[in-house]
């Protein structure tokens, strides 16, 4: 019946169509000028051979990718994506879970909670993780009174605190996807799958995960491709010492003023999250199999 | 051949002075039911009279601040709702979207560990029963909503429930399909002899489908008897109103002998009426009395009253008099109708022969 309705509904006619398009003109404009020209140039730039950008040649391609110290760059950067969208995973789905069962009150105050990282600038959450997590930090004072350590843990500079960080600062992007994925679902779903005698987890498995699915594969591109390129966190929580594609990008194009190879490095740094993202929701469309409509 | 189909001895549900408050309102106020095996009955009220609240705590979903639940006897209140073996077909079905129909009928079965062919072969017979065999590869959303809700229907009953609960299940149908499927609902019913509660608003459903109605209003049970006795004999002004059409007068008791009173309607006529409980000598009392019991008559006399004849309309084989008596009460008559009309037309109305009207203290 819906569905007769739904076609029934008269089509606009063809001139309000062409003025529907030309409204999206602007936009179109603006994204071809200022996004897909330079990635058009970014290419062009990465095929010259010397950082005067004269000698056309696959030069720059050729020393980046002979260099075995490049793939760890790149392997390692993927491995912090992974791991940041894993953690945000194990924290974040129990908390959508809890925010679908609080009352509608509590509701509010977890939703400023979850927004709160985004309101936030980046250099400000950036620095406040070097004061949580820093020698003399919160973490280091509280573990050493409470006699859990006798030394302060390194945690600024390795890749643990980076993911830590990370993982609260790309939370939103986890949360809001997969709320609001899962406030959709029938809550009579969770009932009935009880009745027909299916404990938590079974329900929790076999219908809140399926059916929750696109929620969860849309954190997990957020918060990969995020994490990913989180130049800022990675520099000033990281430090100098865990080199990743965007600390590398930025010497070669800002310290080194070798553009060409920056721009291999960027494209790499594009073509590796484009790879790992297309397989998360390769992967995510097969487990999952539902997806609305 | 073995035949799942045929049931178990069918189970009696009690419910035992049950209440359940959200925060300080009061849902269910102290309602007591007895079921008995194999009985369908009906939870019958307006919206917000705590029906689909009672289900859900049969159903285990909802916690009691007060009362038992007992199935055979025993209680069910420290059960989970997983392990309570009630079946149930909500609303809007609540079928799981991402699995085909057989696995939805098949989910009940796995969750108690079945396995392999005996699944399969448990899941076509009961698809067969609701006439869906040919269905079983579809997704729900691929279904008509009279066909989701077999399929709702056959995963409720593939667990071979004990009790089976029906939440408005007829609600999202248009009017045929509700026709059909409460007679499918009734014959599954009598086949596997299961102990059936329905919630529904609509009275005529209530009074298709089930063997005994409860009629629910602000949490409490108003009555709880057959849907002829609640038709016939409403104990509450509110199931008076609330089933059927019915037409009130003012009134007053002018003699009390016996057990039976002298009426002196405001309308004009003095009646002899079964009393009711608790209302004395000169009391003000409402005279409720079903348009059908009522007669047109052309001659006055000492228990007939004045009317002003209003619109008449054919209805099917009745006409339905609208008519207006001297106090002003607007009345509803409804007569057989026939093809010749003579005589004097007909300013009076009168009990008709057979007619029983209730008395209710009138409320002040």
């Amino acid at each position: 019946m819906s569905l007769e309705r739904a076609t029934g509904v008269a089509r606009p006619p063809r001139a309000l169509k062409l003025a529907e398009w030309q409204l999206a003109l602007p936009l179109a404009l603006a994204f071809a000028s200022i996004f897909l020209a330079p990635l058009l140039m970014l290419v062009g730039v990465s095929f010259f051979n010397d950082d005067k950008i004269s000698q056309p040649g696959f030069g720059q391609w050729a020393k980046f990718l002979g260099d075995p110290f490049n793939y760890k760059v790149i392997a390692d950067t993927m491995l912090l994506g992974l791991k940041t969208v894993c953690a945000t995973i194990v924290i974040g789905y129990p908390l959508a879970l809890i925010y679908l069962d609080a009352s509608p009150r509590l509701q509010k105050v977890l939703t400023f909670i979850i927004v709160m990282p985004l309101l936030l600038s980046v250099v400000v959450r950036t620095f406040a993780w070097i004061v949580v997590l820093g020698r003399e930090g919160v973490v280091n004072t509280l573990l050493l009174q409470l006699g859990i350590i006798s030394e302060p843990l390194r945690l600024l500079q390795t890749e643990l605190g980076l993911v830590i960080s990370l993982t609260q600062i790309e939370m939103p992007l986890m949360l809001l996807p997969l709320i609001s994925v899962m406030s959709r679902l029938d809550p009579n779903l969770r009932d009935a799958s009880s009745a027909l005698g299916a404990s938590r987890w079974r329900t929790l498995f076999t219908v809140i995960v399926p059916l929750s699915m696109p929620g969860l594969v849309a954190g997990c591109l957020l918060v990969f491709a995020s994490s990913t390129t989180a130049f800022i966190s990675q520099t000033v929580i990281g430090g100098v010492r865990l080199i990743y594609l965007p600390l590398l990008i930025w010497q070669q194009s800002l310290v080194v003023f070798n553009w060409p190879f920056a721009a291999v490095v960027s494209l790499t740094l594009l073509v590796s999250v484009l790879t790992v993202v297309s397989a998360l929701s390769y992967i995510g469309r097969r487990s999952g199999g539902y997806v609305h409509g | 051949m073995q035949n799942t189909l045929t049931s178990k001895a069918a189970r009696a549900l009690d419910v035992e002075d049950l209440s359940v408050r959200y925060g300080t309102s009061t849902a269910v106020d102290g309602v007591t039911l007895a079921i008995e095996p194999g009985e369908v009955v009906a939870l019958l009220g307006p919206s917000g009279c705590g029906k689909t609240t009672l289900l859900r705590v049969i159903a285990g979903f909802v916690r009691q601040a007060a009362g038992r639940v007992r199935v055979d006897g025993s209680v069910i209140d420290h059960l989970p709702s997983n392990q309570r073996n009630i079946g149930i077909v909500f609303q809007n079905y609540a079928l799981f979207p991402h699995m085909t129909v057989a696995e939805n009928v098949a989910y009940g079965l796995r969750a108690r560990g079945n396995r392999g062919p005996e699944v399969q072969a448990r899941v076509s017979r009961f698809l067969d029963t609701v006439q869906l065999g040919a269905f079983h590869q579809r997704l729900p959303r691929q279904l008509s909503g009279g066909q989701q809700q077999r399929v709702a229907l056959a995963r409720a009953l593939a667990i071979e429930p004990s009790i089976l609960l029906l939440d408005e299940p007829f609600a999202a149908l248009d009017r045929n399909l509700r026709l059909d499927m409460q007679i499918e609902i009734k014959r599954l019913q009598r086949t596997l002899g299961l102990t059936t509660i329905l919630v529904t608003h609509d009275q005529d459903e209530a009074m298709s489908v089930a063997d005994r109605i409860a009629v629910m209003n602000k949490g409490k049970v108003e009555q709880f008897d057959t849907p002829v006795a609640i038709y016939d004999r409403p104990q509450t002004l509110f199931v008076n109103g609330f089933i059927g059409t019915t037409n009130l007068m003012n009134g007053k008791i002018s003699s009390l002998r016996n057990g039976t009173a002298t009426v002196a309607l405001d309308a004009g006529a003095s009646l002899d009426l079964p009393a009711p409980d608790g209302v004395g000598l000169g009391a003000p009392v409402l005279m409720s009395v079903r348009p059908e019991q009522l007669a047109l008559s052309a001659a006055p006399g000492p228990d007939t009253w004045k009317i002003e004849p209003g619109l008449a309309l054919p209805i099917g084989a009745q006409l339905v008099h609208e008519a207006r008596t001297v106090d002003g009460t607007f009345l509803k008559i409804i007569e057989p109708r026939r093809t010749f009309m003579t005589g004097a037309p007909r300013a009076y109305c009168t009990l008709a022969a057979d007619a029983r009207p209730t008395l209710f203290p009138r409320p002040t």
